[in-house]
């Protein structure tokens, strides 16, 4: 998915995947931050936005 | 390729003089040239309408999907690997299917042919390697070779994988093919580059369903574009909601398309379709080592969990 995703030109870095364990909060946290700090850094996506008011 | 059809007819009409099916599945000419259709025979004396030639492109797995006769089919290379993974899927079983295998040369590219010429093209004759195309006041020679389909020209599955007889001896397969390379070329593109050219190569898209409806993977019930709760995908023309449904098509075959082209041959805007579901085979093949259809006896890419699988993407 990802692949595909970044094929058809998502920026690498815009799409994250996580396993994290209900136990494991400190991980969420950390995740959370880094995926926020990258994502931050890519600017604002026009991609996969509807500006459309169809369908 | 044509001398196939005589063997075509012969077979079929002996498995339902014998009893041993209670329908063969075919092709039969089209309406139109290049535009065979998809023919079903109950009788014996149907079989005379059978033909083979080299636009045989549709994939006759796509009408095999639950069946509950015992079906003769006939199958190209690719459609004998789309049958694998409909009895790998429990859409049929292995014991009704009675295949007429083809080894096969490739098939004629519809759009590439109608592009080389103005006028309409009202006939159109294979001998061996030539096809002459002809229409009001003009005819053309043409090297098949050269209006091959893509996915034909890169094809190294072109025997039957599976058979129950064949149509003709073996043909050699082809070495040295890549047929990935318009996947490399957008791999080496900028994300900015690669969004643009899969945004131009759906731009005519007209969401007609063709490409799913011709695609023998695409047998759900009810798809996921036509499914109102929820609403997975808007129905309309915005640019993100097509993109949208190719995307998602394109997934849903991951691991399992045989890159037959049936999509891409039924597409009445002649889009590129291949270029998603390409991307998909290619990776299952580095990633997992998997070509979808070869065999019965191996789980689909995924289907399955190794512990070695390549996992760097989750964090
Ligand atoms: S993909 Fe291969 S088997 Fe299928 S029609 Fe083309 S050459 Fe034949
Ligand atoms: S067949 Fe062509 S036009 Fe129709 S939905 Fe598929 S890609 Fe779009």
């Amino acid at each position: 998915m990802k692949n595909l995703l970044e094929h058809t030109g998502i920026e690498p870095g815009r799409l994250h995947f996580s396993w994290i364990s209900s136990a494991e909060s400190t991980k969420f946290v950390d995740v959370v931050k880094k995926i926020t700090e990258e994502v931050k850094a890519l600017a604002e996506t026009k991609k996969y936005v509807k500006t459309s008011t169809q369908g | 390729m044509t001398a196939y059809t005589d063997k075509i007819r012969q077979i079929a009409s002996k498995l339902l003089t014998e009893g041993k099916v209670d329908m063969v599945i075919g092709f039969r000419k089209g309406s139109i040239p290049m535009m065979n259709q998809p023919l079903f025979i109950k009788t014996p004396g149907e079989a005379q309408e059978l033909i083979w030639d080299s636009h045989c492109a549709l994939n006759l797995a796509n009408y095999v999907t639950n069946r509950k006769e015992k079906i003769g089919i006939v199958a190209k290379g690719c459609d004998s690997r789309n049958l694998v993974t409909h009895i790998i899927e429990n859409k049929i079983t292995r014991e009704q299917l009675h295949i007429i295998g083809v080894p096969c040369t490739g098939m004629v590219d519809r759009h590439k042919v109608s592009a080389m010429i103005e006028a309409e093209i009202t006939a159109i004759e294979e001998s061996g390697d030539s096809i002459k195309i002809s229409g009001n006041g003009f005819s053309k020679e043409l090297k098949k070779t050269e209006v091959l389909q893509e996915n034909c020209a890169g094809c190294t599955h072109r025997n039957p994988v599976i058979y129950d007889e064949l149509v003709g001896e073996l043909v050699p397969e082809q070495s040295g093919v890549d047929p990935y390379a318009s996947v490399r070329e957008v791999e080496s593109m900028s994300p900015e580059e690669k969004w643009n050219y899969f945004e131009d190569l759906i731009s005519n898209c007209i969401r007609c369903y063709a490409c799913r409806n011709a695609c023998p993977l695409c047998y759900c019930p009810t798809c996921f574009v036509d499914e109102s709760r929820p609403q997975w995908v808007g129905k309309s023309q915005d640019p993100t909601d097509v993109r949208t449904f190719h995307l998602l098509r394109a997934y849903h075959c991951a691991g399992r398309c045989s890159d037959c082209g049936a999509c891409e041959r039924a597409c009445p805007m002649g889009i590129k379709v291949r270029e998603f579901t390409k991307k998909l085979n290619k990776d299952c093949l580095e990633l997992y080592g998997w070509e979808a259809g070869l065999t019965v006896d191996a789980r689909p890419a995924l289907d399955t969990f190794k512990a070695d699988d390549p996992q760097d993407f989750i964090k």
